[in-house]
């Protein structure tokens, strides 16, 4: 007697379930599939946060990710980077991860100065680029920011970048935001930057999946505002778009929304291979109890 | 002697001295100077890094171990890309300073290292990492089983936390008046009770248990009682 479709589907050759999983990512992405997003409280927070924060302050935003994360985290950079230059808000960028600073670049190029081209180096925004210690930078930054940056990325002495001259610590920012894709990043930001000096700025993160559980219990009290992976970008940047509608290039303040399409079709997969899975399980058992 | 005594003054020093810089405004600067040499570290152990890489995949190459090939890629990716980054070669000269060499931008899209960031390690990171999807599929379908109570409301919990990352959770629940006595059962609210209640609650007893421990560990090093960083046999003459 020949075996069950269910139980025979036990065995299937994983290849079937990569390919099923290839095809749930590429189709809806050759579509162009979006669906509306809507913001769930903490990235209406995240936002709320930032508008908090008085017109034309000057805020750090570090890019603590490299590009294995950029799928996840960019779009948040993208939206943040907009909505604070729609505050007027003057930017200083830096990185505790090494391969973290081309994405900051990338960000200031496409987002900054195409979309806010009165931005100047030096008075509007600055780099101050990597430095390796991990939660070392942090600590230091707490203190003393011209002894852990001595110059900004382009070897300009701080006392030089007008942004910078009077910078002498992290409480000479409003608000502080790390993109962060793990360690160091938003954990090591809290503890050692917001932790000693709660009251100074307003810190928001944006981070991966994975990392959101290890992150939530610092929210709300010591993170004002967390976005969480491509969905929590994707409510971010419908907030962003509505307030601050973009210049040109649309497009760039709504990646997480599109990358949200192959997102759903994705986990719906997922649910039905766990359900198949099960199924299969089950008539095994029936099968295996009959005989 | 000296082997373990400096060793252990030193990190008994460094953490007194961070706990004092902590809680005393008059020796912040000391703190200032621990973290500088601390960060100094850090910065010589990418070197170290690099130095072990390149001993680890030489060795490699000239006894021809297996997937030798490999390791002569690892070495020739890792010499091309400090020197494209340390000696800046072909980086896109300076505006305010053309002629000087090492002012120039070794990130621009033009310069090898750029190209290679943006070319190579961009779309390798970001592959290595999507792999995980077909991954987690098929294991999904292969270990993810509900056979007894526990794994069942693993499995519950899952499939609320997958709908409600996505759009399906609101279709499938935006039906439910958000203020009715049944308003909890809506994806969103039973995502955010899974996350910021119960998952908040457990990794708040985690944290809370390893900063003790932590304390723990720390006072035992400072104090020289634990030594077992200084080598395996706990840093015994």
């Amino acid at each position: 007697m020949s075996e069950p479709l269910l139980v025979r589907l036990g065995r299937i050759d994983r290849r079937w379930i990569f390919l099923a999983m290839a095809l749930s990512i590429i189709v809806p992405m050759l579509l162009k599939v979006r669906f509306p997003e809507i913001p769930q409280p903490m990235a209406r927070a995240t936002f709320e946060a930032i508008e908090r924060v008085p017109e034309g302050s000057r805020v750090l935003i570090a890019f603590d990710y490299d590009p294995a994360s950029q799928g996840e985290l960019q779009p948040m950079a993208n939206a943040i980077v907009h909505h604070c230059a729609s505050r007027g808000h003057k930017m200083v960028f830096m990185t505790l991860w090494p391969f973290g600073g081309p994405l900051a670049e990338r960000t200031i190029d496409d987002i900054l100065l195409a979309y806010h081209p009165g931005y100047k180096y030096g008075v509007d925004y600055a780099e101050l680029g990597f430095q390796p210690g991990n939660e070392g930078v942090v600590k230091l930054m707490s203190t003393n920011i011209p002894k852990q940056f001595p110059t900004d990325k382009r070897g300009t002495p701080l006392a030089q970048v007008p942004l910078l001259a009077d910078l002498a610590d992290t409480t000479g920012f409003k608000l502080v935001v790390s993109i962060s894709a793990g360690y160091p990043g938003a954990k090591e930001w809290v503890q050692y930057a917001n932790g000693p000096a709660p009251e100074a700025f307003t810190f928001v993160s944006g981070t991966t999946g994975v990392q959101a559980a290890q992150l939530l219990p610092y929210y709300p009290a010591q993170m004002e505002g967390m976005l969480l992976a491509v969905k929590g970008a994707a409510e971010y940047e419908t907030i962003v778009e509505e307030k601050y509608p973009p210049p040109q290039h649309p497009e760039r303040i709504g990646d997480g929304r599109v990358r949200m399409g192959p997102q759903l079709v994705a986990h719906v997969l997922m649910i039905v291979l766990i359900v198949l899975g099960n199924l299969s399980m089950a008539a095994g058992r029936t099968r295996g109890g009959m005989r | 002697m000296l082997q373990r005594t400096i060793p252990i003054a030193i990190l008994s020093i460094s953490g007194i001295v961070l706990v004092l810089a902590y809680f005393s405004p008059f020796t912040q600067s000391w703190g200032e100077q621990a973290v500088d040499w601390f960060n100094i570290i850090a910065g010589i152990a990418y070197i170290l890094g690099g130095g072990n890489l390149l001993r680890v995949n030489l060795e490699k190459i000239s006894a021809q171990r297996p997937g030798w090939a490999y390791a002569a890629i690892t070495v020739a990716a890792f010499v091309a890309m400090l020197g494209f980054g340390l000696l800046k070669l072909g980086a896109v000269p300076s505006e305010k300073y053309p002629d000087v060499h090492f002012a120039g931008d070794y990130e621009s899209n033009s310069a090898p290292y750029g190209w290679m960031y943006w070319n190579v390690i961009s779309p390798l990171g970001a592959t290595m990492f999507a792999m995980l999807a077909f991954y987690v599929a098929s294991a999904a379908f292969r270990a993810f089983r509900a056979k007894n109570l526990e794994s069942v409301l693993l499995l519950g919990t899952a499939f609320i936390v997958l709908l409600s990352a996505t759009a399906a959770g609101a279709y499938l629940t935006g039906w439910i008046p958000a203020d009715s006595a049944v308003g909890f059962m809506r994806a969103e609210r039973l995502r955010t009770m899974i996350t910021e209640v119960v998952q908040t609650a457990g990794m708040r007893a985690i944290g809370i248990g390893i900063a003790i421990g932590v304390v723990a560990l720390s006072v035992r090093l400072i104090l020289g009682i634990d030594r077992s960083y200084l080598s395996k046999d706990g840093g015994a003459a």
